[in-house]
């Protein structure tokens, strides 16, 4: 039984692939330059005060008080001094330059008015600098960087038979065309920019180029299986046969990140949804990026080094 | 792999399920009320500040010591080295250069036993210098205190790298006993080998400290120049040399730290977030394994054995399983990492059940096609998978224990920085690698073991088991 199935053009879009990819950048450009990029307190540094308290607390309404009076975003967290066995509540922002006195004051009066029964003490009061820094997002984009790097040797090498350095290259564009996709989801969404983004974006890194390579696979056994099929013909012919593998695989993945944000959100533990959400995100524009991005820019280069290749042989005739 | 009987299947998916069993629960004897755990079971994680909560400790210089901007940093590094040595992979060290407080937070619950905060405080809070000093005499003051007396010939500065071995008792002996081995950077060679020079053949010993403790005080029969040495101690074991390496290698304090404070601190990601993640968890699992098996049936079914095998290999070796593997601590972002290794799971059994399915099609027989398949849908799991292990090697090494294999390897990359150790980003990198050698062992061998074995059973010479177009 021959299943004659219909072939789709995957790598000829090149316009509406360009302006996905120029409309992604956009966003993320005016994105940041907009939108206020929540960063975590161990990246930016911030001011850590912690109180004394009697009774009961809700450490949500603190929050909503902090943000309330005084216009931040706070994180609260509640706890027992191990040695005295008093109760506290810790009291976690990012800023710039720590908190003024005055501004603290502030604080500690409007939290006082609201929550007068639970008697709050100042107990510690530090601003403290970013754990991690400047150094650590260069350190993660040299490690990135060097991955990548490791990435195009490693696919330059395997996929020698459909031009290697070539497709190492493409496949690192997808990549990147996902990181930017996860960044931007982050950023419109108003998620912080903490531990979660690098596993977000490690984990897009991984899906993206394992999509890219699965395709690849399939492109460089239709060279020869089909040796006198055109590139354009072998690209789609691999996209198509892989599209069942893409999208079963996207949907048990995406499947399985659609019931962790159901659960979350349900149970009411919204700050797992940083974490599940830009997934959803990076694992759409891994599919796609992998059958469209991939190929679409493989196939140019190829094609424009075809040309310039007969270009070369006509001009030295 | 022509010799596959019936019994593989069983034998290989009983295994698999024995294991998952033993990863989930544990195995614990008792005596009368006295628990002890004989394997790590996933109750025996140990889970991130933000999943968990743990305990913050604020440090301050001891006394009015005042300290320069450089050395608390000096200090916090130190600490994160420190932290990542003893095995806690989840950290924040915060410090704050106006008061002067380094303030360090990592996972603990009440009630756990296999841990104690408090010794690891003060395993944090050591200043750890270690000095090589002629003689072995020391001062007692009123309260007991001992201070070393002796010149100092070396610290912990003129060391490389420090690590634990083991050699023979006395020379040409069969009695092993533990040490921890030194090499010396230039400096540390030149010195040691004057010193060792000066005092060959007297009676006046070289001897090891830690702070203000004595390790140990030998007598130097030679002058040695090669710019290693050896530190024998009264009684190492396993455990205490290479504590003393890992202390070494970590680096001294700057100064002295007393504790300030030392509270709990619940789990960022808020608490209970434990519960609703397991449930998701489990509501997953459930979803793959119906969906894989309404997809790919026996396939699919097969599929769905190694993952559970798969999930079970990457809890064992977090918890300690293994027992060549110590434990380590789970986070959102080492969470990740087996979402991602289980994506490629389900993506290598995806690609093999379309391959089968092709082949299937084409007329070819089971056994041929099963065969066909698996090879053709190799090449692709194993690009996609050395990929993976190649990201997960970075990983380790950029943000792993300076003193790792992965992190001496990478050491040309990024000498530029300092040792800025991220325990939630090698864990990502940890999970991913492990996760992903299951995957060659769970997805690819054995799966393909058991479906082979399956389809020698005559109940499943169908060819719509298999995704066979239905005629």
């Amino acid at each position: 039984m021959k299943n004659e199935q219909k072939i789709y053009n995957f790598c000829g879009n090149r316009k509406l692939v360009a302006s996905i990819a120029v409309i992604f950048v956009l966003l993320a450009v005016i994105g940041t330059l907009i939108m206020k990029v929540d960063v975590a307190i161990e990246f930016k540094g911030g001011t850590i005060i912690t109180y004394n308290y009697v009774g009961d607390i809700n450490t949500k309404d603190v929050e909503k008080v902090i943000s309330d009076t005084l216009n931040l975003n706070a994180k609260v967290g509640a706890g027992e001094n191990l040695s005295t066995g008093e109760n506290n509540i810790t009291v976690e922002f990012t800023s710039k330059e720590g908190l003024s006195a005055e501004r603290q004051n502030q604080l500690s009066n409007a939290l006082n008015e609201k929550f007068a029964d639970n008697k709050l003490e100042i107990l510690d009061s530090n601003d403290v600098n970013p754990t991690t820094g400047k150094e650590f997002f260069l350190k993660c984009l040299v490690a990135v960087l060097f991955a990548a790097l490791l990435i195009i040797v490693y696919v330059a090498l395997r996929f020698k038979k459909i031009g290697g350095w070539p497709a190492g290259v493409c496949s690192v564009i997808a990549l990147f065309h996902d990181m930017l996709v996860v960044y931007v989801a982050f950023i419109f969404c108003g998620f912080e920019i903490n531990s979660n983004f690098m596993a977000v974006i490690l984990t897009i890194l991984g899906y993206s180029i394992n999509n890219t390579i699965v395709i690849y696979d399939r492109i460089r056994e239709n060279k020869s299986l089909m040796p006198k099929a055109s590139l354009r013909e072998i690209t789609n012919a691999g996209c198509t046969q892989s599209l069942t593998r893409s999208v079963r695989t996207t949907v048990t993945t995406l499947g399985t990140m659609l019931i962790v944000s159901i659960v979350v959100f349900a149970s009411g533990y919204t700050s797992l949804l940083s974490f599940s959400i830009p997934l959803i995100f990076g694992l759409i524009s891994g599919a796609y990026s992998s059958l469209f991005v991939s190929t679409t820019v493989w196939v140019a280069w190829l094609e424009k080094a075809e040309t310039k290749k007969k270009a070369n042989k006509s001009s030295k005739k | 792999m022509k010799k596959n009987n019936k019994s593989v299947f069983f034998i290989v998916s009983i295994l698999i399920l024995a294991f998952a069993v033993s990863t989930l629960f544990g195995f614990s004897t008792y005596f009368g009320d006295i628990e002890t755990v004989r394997i790590k079971g996933v109750k025996d994680i140990r889970l991130g500040i933000d999943i968990q909560g743990g305990v913050d400790v604020t440090f301050k210089p001891e006394g009015d010591t005042d300290v320069s901007e450089n050395q608390l940093k000096v200090a916090t590094e130190v600490m994160k080295a420190r932290l990542v040595s003893l095995n806690i992979n989840d950290s924040e060290v915060y410090n704050d250069t106006k008061n002067d407080r380094i303030i360090v937070r990592f996972p603990w619950q009440a009630g756990e036993k296999d841990f104690d905060p408090e010794a690891a405080v003060k395993e944090l809070g050591d200043t750890a210098e270690l000095t090589f000093r002629i003689g072995d005499e020391y001062d007692v003051d009123e309260e007991g205190n001992i201070t070393p007396k002796g010149e100092v010939v070396l610290t912990g500065a003129d060391i490389n790298a420090a690590a634990n071995g083991q050699q023979p008792k006395s020379e040409g002996g069969t009695d092993y006993e533990y040490v921890v081995q030194l090499k010396l950077n230039d400096s540390g060679k030149e010195k040691f080998s004057q010193a060792t020079g000066q005092l060959a053949g007297t009676t006046t010993p070289l001897s090891i400290w830690l702070d203000n403790e004595m390790i140990s005080a030998p007598t130097v029969n030679q002058q040695l120049s090669d710019g290693t040495a050896v530190i024998t101690g009264n009684n190492f074991t396993y455990e205490s040399s290479k504590l003393l390496a890992d202390k070494i290698n970590s680096g001294a304090l700057p100064f002295n730290l007393e504790t300030v404070s030392f509270k709990t601190i619940s789990p960022t990601m808020g608490q209970g977030s434990l519960d609703a993640m397991i449930l998701a968890g489990i509501i997953a699992m459930i979803f793959i394994a119906i969906y894989m098996i309404v997809l790919y049936r026996l396939p699919g079914f097969v599929a769905v054995i190694g993952l559970i095998g798969q999930v079970a290999g990457s809890l064992a070796a977090i918890s300690g399983w293994f027992g060549f593997m110590n434990s380590s601590t789970l986070t959102i972002p080492g969470i990740a990492g087996i979402i991602l290794a289980v994506g490629m799971g389900v993506d290598a059994n995806i690609i093999t059940a379309e391959r089968i399915k092709e082949e299937i099609n084409t007329g070819k027989t089971i056994d041929s096609s099963l065969r066909v398949a698996y090879k053709r849908a190799f090449t692709a799991i194993l690009d996609g998978n050395i990929t993976m292990i190649l990201v997960a090697i970075v990983l380790m090494g950029a943000f792993g224990v300076p003193s790792s294999p992965f992190a001496k390897l990478l050491k040309p990359l990024f000498f530029a920085f300092g040792a800025t150790t991220e325990g939630v980003i090698y864990s990502f990198g940890f999970t991913l690698m492990v996760g992903i050698i299951l995957n060659f062992l769970m997805g690819v061998l054995c799966s393909r073991l058991m479906l082979t074995s399956l389809s020698k059973f005559k109940v499943f010479k169908n060819k719509k088991l298999y995704g066979g177009a239905v005629k």
